[in-house]
């Protein structure tokens, strides 16, 4: 950690100065994470009188569950779908606006608003756009002959949800990458533009490398954000349904600990999901390291 | 501009286009529908132009109780959400430069694990520890009501007072602005920028206000939040969106329909157990639960370009 030269002297002042932060990270994160890991040993009653201790049952429920493999399935599916789509429809925008440098800023305040709307409003926006009565894509989609009903079909309603989170997140990834393009050197595109290599060349063998700090950081940024901020947009539309369908793991520890009142096993899978979290930040650290002692 | 291409710049300009029409077509369409009367929205075809209906679905959303969404009007939803998001955003900014200052330019015992708390809260999400947050947060008060009546208060009140006084204290902070805002103001990431603005301050002026007799509570608001103003108010817009923009917090936290922020508030609207959603309203309640949020990234668009990009790089 870097350090200061000149300091303080004071022994109380910084200790009430951190006191505030301290005490609400103990109370409210680390106490109930611990809580978490303990409740996940436990097996506890329907009215929470009693609990028994049954050491790994909890865990060993679910590596043999279908259903929560299947959850951990659709949370792959739905990440993958929303971090490629979101970041290669942004990457084409910002490519764009930052040809047309004249109008790059206009174009740029239309389209980074939907950073702004709520998961959960996004999910009502599309979820009445593909309403199979009163929604105009849904109208639309009938006329080319498609059928859309989300209440019947796990892969439209899943669809459904990608398109809400995909939406609200192109304008993110945009920001991002037109500020990567935009520190690009010109005098390397110029360069290799006197050397003959075509916008499309060029593309490929200097923007797209030099973007790829921005891309690696964006995909941990976008697979955090499909995991863990799109159960409003779950929560909101399609309540993980229909049969479980869009039932990602964050919403099935809500489903299973709030509704089902299954403690032990929602304590159980918070767990599974701290460890991916863990291992998430960690990997986004190492490459912030790497990018530091690049420069 | 490297070459001239006439037609690649047709091209760019066309995709642009299409990019900002589809980011725009939902919004287009929620406004379409809240000037419409229910009955038109399920009529194909469906409108793409604004109907006459708009006044009424906007003065019965803002003026009157709606029954949809609980009986509730939606400016108290509004109320809440603000006061919500102003808390979060001000509570975190508070603490934050707090404990930046005091991990930067002091030296105490346990510094260290102090700052490695705080960056663990960066890996522990509420949507992974929904349940036991919830009980600490439902239990809050029950040390305060135990210590009350340990210290037999009623009595000693009511003895003070010189009548009899019964002081309820409920068991923790649900429906409450407290139980909606404090346990989400810690913040590594805001930690982190402070301690890294900090960090920059040179020595030089530090030492300087020291000669001069600025004691630390002096410099701390004298020279180092003046200094990084700019990017406190950066920081500002980005934690107004996190705070109005909670779901699930909200969700767990609130049971009173007093209560309710509009962003949760929206999908009671949604899930009636009764007939068809009244869609106007919902459509109506969608665009005022965006529309401050969006106001603030426009309006200040540069400084939150910069705050975004800057914070997470």
């Amino acid at each position: 950690m870097a350090e200061r030269r000149v300091i303080y002297r004071q022994r109380l002042l910084p200790i009430l100065l951190v006191a505030p932060q301290l005490a609400i990270t103990l109370v409210f994160f680390l106490w109930p994470a611990g809580q978490a890991i303990e409740q996940s040993f436990y097996l506890e009653d329907a009215f929470g009188l009693s609990r028994e201790f049954v050491a790994g049952l909890n865990y060993e429920a679910l590596v043999g569950d279908t259903r929560y493999y299947r959850s951990f399935l659709t949370t792959l599916i739905f990440g993958l779908w929303v971090t490629a789509l979101s970041i290669g429809i942004a990457l084409i925008l910002a490519l764009a606006a930052n040809r047309v440098l004249a109008a790059a800023l206009t174009y740029r305040s239309l389209l980074i608003w939907p950073y702004a709307v709520a998961p959960a409003i996004s999910g009502v926006l599309w979820f009445f756009l593909l309403n199979p009565t009163v929604g105009v894509f849904a109208e639309w989609l009938d006329l080319v002959g498609i059928d859309w009903n989300h209440y019947a079909s796990g892969n439209q309603a899943l669809a459904l949800v990608i398109a809400a989170s995909v939406w609200k997140q192109i304008s993110y990834n945009f920001l991002f990458f037109l500020a990567g393009l935009q520190s690009i050197p010109k005098s390397l595109i110029e360069a290799a533009a006197i050397d003959k290599a075509g916008p499309w060349r060029r593309f490929w063998t200097i923007t797209l490398p030099l973007l790829s700090p921005t891309t690696f950081f964006l995909l941990v940024v976008n697979i955090v954000y499909a995991f863990f901020d799109t159960f409003a947009t779950i929560h909101a539309t399609t309540s993980g349904g229909p049969a479980d369908a869009t039932t990602t793991l964050v919403y099935r520890v809500y489903n299973t600990g709030f509704i089902g009142q299954d403690y032990g096993s929602s304590a159980a899978q918070s767990v599974v999901l701290m460890a991916l979290v863990i291992g998430m930040t960690a990997i986004q650290f190492r490459y912030v390291e790497k990018k530091v002692s690049y420069q | 501009m490297i070459e001239r291409r006439p037609l690649l710049d047709l091209l760019t300009h066309l995709m642009l286009l299409v990019g900002v029409a589809a980011t725009c077509f939902p919004i287009w369409i929620a406004l379409v529908a809240s000037t419409h009367p229910p009955e038109r929205l399920s009529q194909r075809p469906l409108p793409l132009w604004f109907g006459d209906h708009g006044w009424e679905t906007f003065s019965t959303l803002l003026l009157t109780d709606v029954g949809q969404a609980g009986g509730v009007s939606i400016t108290t939803m509004l109320l809440n959400s603000l006061i919500m998001a102003v808390g979060i955003t001000v509570g975190k900014i508070a603490v934050s430069l707090t404990a930046a200052y005091a991990v930067v330019f002091f030296r105490f015992p346990f510094r260290f694990l102090c700052f490695w708390l705080i960056f663990i809260t960066l890996m522990l999400p509420v949507e992974v520890r929904i349940l036991p947050t919830y009980d600490v947060v439902a239990g809050f008060l029950k040390p305060a009501q135990a210590a009350w009546t340990w210290v037999e208060g009623d009595s000693w009140l009511s003895r003070l007072l010189g009548y009899e006084v019964v002081v309820a204290i409920p068991n923790g902070l649900l429906d409450s602005y407290w139980g909606l805002t404090l346990p989400l103001i810690a913040s590594a990431t805001a930690t982190f920028l402070f301690r890294q603005i900090f960090l920059t301050v040179p020595d030089e002026l530090v030492e300087a206000a020291k000669i001069d007799g600025a004691g630390p509570w002096r410099f701390f608001v004298d020279i180092l939040i003046p200094l990084s103003r700019t990017n406190i108010a950066a920081l500002t817009i980005i934690l107004f969106i996190f705070g109005w923009n909670q779901y699930l917090w909200p969700l767990l936290m609130t049971t009173d329909v007093q209560m309710t922020t509009v962003v949760m508030g929206i999908s009671r609207m949604l899930n009636t157990d009764t007939a068809l959603p009244a869609w106007n309203l919902v459509m109506g309640t969608a665009i005022l639960a965006m529309l401050p949020p969006v106001i603030v990234v426009l309006a200040m668009q540069k400084l939150f370009v910069q705050g975004l990009t800057e914070r997470e790089k």
